[in-house]
């Protein structure tokens, strides 16, 4: 039953609000290390709530959830969630600091020397593809895609082994959504992390999952990976591929011309 | 008797009553931000106390002040000098918009910055210390700034308990039917209050977290 390599593990976990209502239902997943895990599904799948039950920003209601092997909620919350690193869709940057210090913070409060952390922030931005010029710039400044790289450069800047992804490009136009995405993959197969990544997107989750959990009213549907996604016979899961069938197929033969 | 005239007779009496005044302001502006603040902040971590905290300070609020400076007197020690009891009576009334400023600025700070922070692991000081009250700084400075000047306002009422300030000349220049008085005394408490209002108004500008584009 234990596998060594599962780094987040779900055993049969529920979550309920305090009026009762039921938005996860007996979840059993694990992800294993190094891998992208895509949870798919709807507003209101339970999906968010899957992540954040992960870094504790809510509290199960029943079953065991386990990180590094170790039960979450007998982990330090702080230390939890300084392993974890965390980006979601609104970004949420610190409107008062700067690029540096936002991307900084987790670093100097664990304090790091000074100047380990400016130099860690500088190779952080690079590697998000921002020029260095950011750095002394404040949020508002920067454009939507610049943020959200911003952002990403955050979740990252303790060097995470672990990262929780909430739709983090959902709000971006379509072009610089497909750059982050591109960028997003080639710079997991250079740092492998273990990724938990939210969205509704099928075309999302094909293009960075390396399995597609499938999440309708709190349950789990299917997991499996992008080849058996695409051929099962779910039929929920064969209605995402439907509707989603055109979008994919389309971008299929623009790749091939 | 006509009011340049008075004001040049009396220019050290002003003087000496515009800074009793401006002590009971300050020292009752300075007591009601090191209660308010705290309460604010206590009633955006237990939402249970939110109601009661806020009904006790908008009661106190609707006390007519003059009552309210009467209610206190037979209090022990406070009663015993006006002074201590007109900063106890403007205290309470700055404890209102404290509260209610500390508590709007925190609960406005944008729900995602809050996520965030607690997603990356700020411990719940850091969350208010590095987060939470620089971004509410501005609403906060707000709510002084309008206890300030209502305080001003209230604290001329004060001389009626004989707790001095520039309402003596007020009250003064009522019982003598002379408005050059009661004008010496209104004036300079009108000037304070312009002054604060201006001077914080510029502060809260400066501390207004940056917007987006």
């Amino acid at each position: 039953m234990d596998s060594p390599q599962a780094v987040i593990e779900f055993r049969d976990v529920s979550y309920h609000l305090p009026n009762g209502r039921e938005i996860l239902r007996h979840l059993i997943l694990q992800v294993q290390r190094g891998e992208i895990l895509v949870l798919l599904g709807r507003s209101g799948s339970g999906k968010t709530t899957a992540l954040k039950l992960v870094n504790r920003l809510l509290e199960l209601s029943e079953g065991e959830l386990r990180v590094e092997g170790r039960p979450a909620r007998k982990w330090d919350v702080i230390k939890l969630r300084r392993h974890i690193g965390y980006a979601i869709q609104d970004v949420g940057l610190f409107p008062h600091f700067t690029i540096e210090r936002n991307i900084g913070l987790v670093p100097a409060i664990e304090n790091w020397p000074k100047e380990k952390v400016a130099k860690r922030v500088e190779e952080l931005i690079h590697l998000v593809g921002l020029n260095g010029d950011v750095a002394l710039r404040y949020p508002h400044q920067l454009s939507g895609g610049q943020r959200q790289r911003v952002g990403v450069a955050r979740a990252l800047a303790a060097d995470p082994p672990i990262l929780l992804m909430d739709e983090p490009f959902g709000a971006l136009d379509p072009l610089t959504r497909s750059d982050l995405q591109r960028e997003f993959l080639s710079l997991q197969q250079k740092l492998c992390k273990t990724v938990l990544f939210v969205t509704h997107d099928l075309r999302e989750a094909m293009l960075l999952g390396s399995r597609i959990a499938l999440l309708e009213e709190g349950r789990l549907v299917s997991i499996s990976t992008q080849e058996e996604f695409l051929t099962s016979s779910n039929p929920l899961v064969k209605k995402y591929v439907e509707v989603f069938g055109t979008t994919l197929e389309s971008s299929g033969k623009r790749d091939n011309a | 008797m006509n009011f340049w005239n008075f004001i040049a007779q009396n220019k050290l009496e002003i003087a000496d009553l515009t800074l009793e005044h401006l002590w009971m302001v300050s020292i009752s502006t300075l007591l009601a931000v090191a209660v308010g603040i705290p309460l604010g902040i206590l009633i955006t971590r237990r939402p249970s106390l939110r109601k009661p905290v806020i009904a006790t300070a908008n009661i106190i609020q609707t006390i007519p002040s003059l009552a309210l400076f009467g209610f206190l007197l037979p209090a022990p020690w406070i009663g015993d000098r006006a002074g201590r009891l007109a900063i106890l009576a403007l205290t309470l009334y700055a404890l209102l918009p404290l509260i209610r400023n500390t508590y709007a600025g925190i609960n406005g700070v944008e729900h995602a910055v809050v996520e965030a922070a607690r997603g990356m692991g700020l411990t719940d000081w850091q969350l208010l210390f590095k987060v939470e009250l620089p971004l509410a700084a501005s609403v906060i400075l707000a709510g002084i700034r309008v206890a300030i000047v209502i305080s001003i306002g209230l604290a001329t009422i004060a001389a009626a308990i004989g707790a001095g300030g520039l309402g003596e000349l007020i009250f003064r220049g009522l019982a003598m039917v002379n408005n050059a008085v009661i004008l010496a005394g209104a004036i300079p408490a009108a000037l304070m209050a312009l002054l604060a209002d201006t001077l914080l108004g510029w502060l809260e500008k400066k501390l207004a977290p940056q917007r987006a584009a």
